[in-house]
């Protein structure tokens, strides 16, 4: 009885990315330092755990419009460079002045910047849907070009901003908690109440697993598969903020850098096929902070920067082979054949 | 004669389905076996379990007296069991020789020698009657090309066994002819071939035995000879099913009130479909006989606005309409069930319920979301109305037979409530007992006054149900046959000399 509850417990979606949410969460409880401490100085939560969800909530902002991408079938390679232009604008807007006076409210940069990145999500699906291009290669355009756009906006300079509230959105607290996580939640609420509450999921289903069914019942599959990437530069666009609010200045070269490949992994950890079609924003969350977690303990370890991306594709590996549906078969059989032996 | 092939109590699970229990088949040496059986009776299950596709629970196969155990299809290739598929798994972009040998490429001195594979291909293609540039690009071949390569590619393999699923199912008569002849030429070789339609009159033709499957269980096996059609149709069906009911045509005639739902005037589309006219009544069954190319599908295609028409207008309910895109013309209650279900038809990954109420759910909007509880009556409203064979309205619709697929794509549309229902070429790849469902099920929307557009290859189906029927050639609509008019020979008549 309690077996065959663990085998439909194992053929549910999130099964497996939480499974190894817990695995890697156990391990870091045994083997990183410090991990479980979570202390109260000056009314703010602090620790290693806060610190990945923190650390982890511009990562997960971009999963989840990544995942919509995804399940139409396409990819969004030019997040990071988004995230860059956002902080661009946003940090040209309110200004580099030393005393921290702004030359504009922060919240028409922050306004602006969240325009300015859902029209280079326009511009991808334009790209995709209206001109017939690869995802791949019409965001691969922004990806190349995107950082030079946001050097253009700030002059070349990287542009340190003094202004206060600037630091809020990645620094800051709210009853104790860190302000970017009430983001990551609100945009998660936002995403899941439109699946829950319109047809837009299984429009996007639809349109990843059968294009060409979707348009003979009558979905407008150009403009579904534009709205996914306009989502997705403004998820970007959000994560461009906070990345940049966290250093407090808009670093055209390396704000979000990468970022994209991370996003991409975390879409998968959490279950989603590239091939499109079923999609969990749950499971991309989850993804998200497996991909984290798996950072901050490498750093705790004393990883070098430079050898962490060896270590974390290996930890990477082992994880997709457990996911893998093939090796569970293979295992399985080979068990089984052990038995039938003896 | 002695056996080749021994599959002895087969037994195969999927999660919710029992497919096989227990099935016997034998096969012997130099002889054409039709495996029958209803949609879901486990033909293609058992196929899959002896091509390595699929792995049996239970049972064992005996190939020439030594057990096998296949791993995946290139396994059982290599053991001499190869398949030519309903749609072939072939390359276009490929020339003919490459498909035949891809996979199996003949090398030597770090060189792959394209002489002797065009040779061989040759050689190969000669054998079963097929004279042709094998550098050709099998893109730019017909139909019954892919067909004859795809048994190409199998034989090149040594096979012992050949396994042929729908192989005629788009291909002409004279074609069908051409496989036949090849057929014969192979059983003289000694190969056992196991052949799978749905056309019964093929079977008689071209088979010795028959062993017939229900619901995942063996019913027998018969000499063809020694088994009449009746009895074999109530041995796949389960029961005495009245068989190509003759259908009172004479009852919706007189429901179709003569009133008009769409005239098409005209409309056409440059090297798409020449300019027609077509009137449509309410309550009536059009049909829309022609060869496979014929213009059937575009023409239909024009009134859903899957493509724009570039001439003509179209006047519904008396009213001038333009309809450039499916959308429109849902909403000007006009369904249509695509030609191919497979690729324009079903969201494989999606559930019933949800392949239900799509389209339903397109129509009303992105914003306007049917509640649950709705989408659930709705399905079950349907499933229980068409008869869909289904465990429950959550099952994914890729584990419903063939027939039941098309019940659901069915489903979706007579949930639009539309007027106009489009049905292109609902019962291809269907057993008989689905399709006459199928046909059934036509007449009662067309009593409800929906009318209906049929377009089938087959000629006596077309003839059997339209009230009326619309001729095609050459992308083209060349007659229009009303009440005595309508029957094969005439409809023949027209197609060879109009044109």
């Amino acid at each position: 009885m309690k077996k065959i509850n663990l085998n439909n417990l194992s053929q549910k979606r999130l099964f497996w990315p939480i499974f190894i949410l817990i695995l890697v969460t156990v391990y870091n409880i045994f083997f990183t330092n410090g991990f479980t401490k979570i202390e109260i100085r000056d009314r703010h939560l602090y620790g290693m755990i806060i610190d990945i969800i923190n650390r982890a909530s511009s990562l997960m902002i971009i999963s989840m419009g990544m995942t919509l991408v995804v399940a139409t079938k396409g990819i969004d390679i030019s997040v990071g460079s988004i995230c860059a232009i956002s902080g661009a604008v946003a940090a040209s807007i309110v200004g580099g002045n030393v005393n921290g006076i702004a030359e504009h409210p922060y919240w028409i940069a922050v306004i602006a910047a969240l325009i300015v990145s859902s029209l280079f999500g326009l511009w991808n699906g334009f790209l995709v849907s209206r001109l017939g291009m690869q995802p791949m290669i019409a965001t691969l355009i922004l990806l190349v070009a995107g950082r030079g756009v946001a050097q253009l906006i700030t002059d070349g300079q990287i542009i340190t901003v003094y202004h206060k509230p600037y630091s809020f959105l990645g620094g800051g607290y709210l009853l104790g908690i860190p302000f970017s996580i009430y983001v990551t939640l609100l945009i998660l609420g936002i995403l899941i109440l439109i699946m829950r509450r319109t047809a837009y999921g299984l429009f996007l289903q639809a349109t990843g697993i059968n294009p060409k069914a979707s348009r003979f019942v009558g979905i407008n599959i150009r403009n579904i598969i534009l709205s996914v990437y306009i989502i997705s530069g403004f998820c970007a666009g959000v994560a461009g903020l906070i990345i940049s609010s966290i250093v407090k200045c808009a670093d055209s070269n390396n704000a979000g850098l990468n970022i994209e490949l991370d996003a991409i992994l975390a879409v998968t950890l959490g279950g989603n096929s590239l091939s499109g079609g079923k999609f969990s924003i749950g499971g991309s969350v989850i993804g998200a902070l497996i991909v984290q977690s798996i950072t901050t303990a490498m750093y705790a370890k004393g990883v070098s920067p430079e050898v962490l991306p060896v270590v974390k594709a290996i930890v990477v590996v082992i994880i997709c082979l457990i996911q893998s549906e093939k090796t569970r078969d293979f295992i399985r059989t080979a068990i089984l054949a052990k038995k039938e032996a003896f | 004669m002695s056996i080749l092939l021994q599959m002895s109590n087969v037994h195969k699970k999927f999660p919710g389905v029992v497919a096989l229990k227990g099935v016997d088949f034998r096969l012997n040496k130099g002889e054409i076996h039709a495996l029958m059986g209803q949609n879901g009776a486990g033909k293609s299950t058992l196929i899959k379990v002896l091509t390595g596709a699929e792995k049996l629970d239970k049972g064992e196969i005996l190939l020439e007296g030594r057990k096998i155990n296949p791993k995946n299809p290139m396994h059982a290739q290599q053991l001499g069991i190869s398949t030519v598929y309903q749609e072939a798994n072939l390359c276009p972009n490929l020339s003919i020789a490459e498909n035949i040998f891809i996979g199996n490429i003949i090398s030597g001195a770090g060189k792959i020698k394209w002489r002797t594979i065009y040779k061989e291909a040759e050689k190969i293609l000669k054998e079963i009657g097929l004279e042709i540039d094998v550098k050709k690009k099998l893109g730019d071949c017909s139909i019954a090309i892919h067909q004859m390569v795809a048994i190409a590619r199998a034989l090149s393999i040594s096979s012992k066994i050949l396994i042929l699923d729908e192989p005629t199912s788009s291909l002409e008569k004279w074609e069908v002819e051409n496989l036949f002849k090849v057929l014969r030429r192979l059983k003289e070789k000694g190969i056992g071939i196991i052949y799978i339609t749905h056309f019964l009159d093929e079977i008689y033709e071209i088979t010795d035995k028959i062993t017939i499957l229900r619901n995942g269980e063996l019913v027998g096996e018969y000499m063809t000879k020694e088994l009449p059609k009746v009895q074999l149709i109530a041995k796949m069906v389960g029961k005495e099913i009245e068989e190509f009911t003759t259908i009172d045509k004479a009852m919706i005639g007189e429901s179709a009130q003569k009133e008009s739902i769409i005239v098409a005037e005209g409309i056409g589309k440059k090297n798409f479909i020449e300019p027609f006219d077509l009137n449509i009544w309410k309550g009536e069954i059009i049909g829309f006989a022609g060869l496979l190319g014929s213009g059937r599908t575009e023409a239909v295609h024009l009134i859903f606005g899957l493509e724009k028409p570039d001439r003509g207008k179209l006047r519904i309910k008396g009213k001038d309409t333009k309809i450039d895109n499916p959308r429109a013309a849902m909403n000007e209650g006009i369904a249509l069930c695509p030609e191919n279900r497979k690729y324009e038809g079903i969201f494989d990954e999606l559930s019933v319920r949800e392949n239900i109420i799509i389209a339903l759910q397109a129509q009303s909007g992105v914003l306007k979301h049917i509640p649950r509880k709705v989408q659930e009556e709705i399905a079950n409203k349907f499933v229980e109305a068409l008869n869909i064979k289904t465990p429950s309205i959550e099952q994914k619709i890729k584990n419903l037979s063939g027939g039941n697929q098309q019940k659901v794509i069915v489903a979706r549309w007579m949930a639009t409530n539309p007027q106009l229902l489009i049905l292109d070429e609902p019962t291809k790849g269907i057993d008989v007992g689905a399709k006459a469902e199928i046909q059934k099920m036509m007449i009662e929307f067309a009593k409800k006054g929906i009318s209906i557009i049929f377009i089938s290859s087959e000629l006596d189906e077309v003839v059997r149900c339209s009230t009326r029927l619309a001729v095609f050639k050459d992308k083209k609509k060349i007659g229009e046959l009303t009440g005595d008019e309508i029957n094969e020979a005439k409809v023949m008549q027209i197609i060879a000399g109009g044109s």
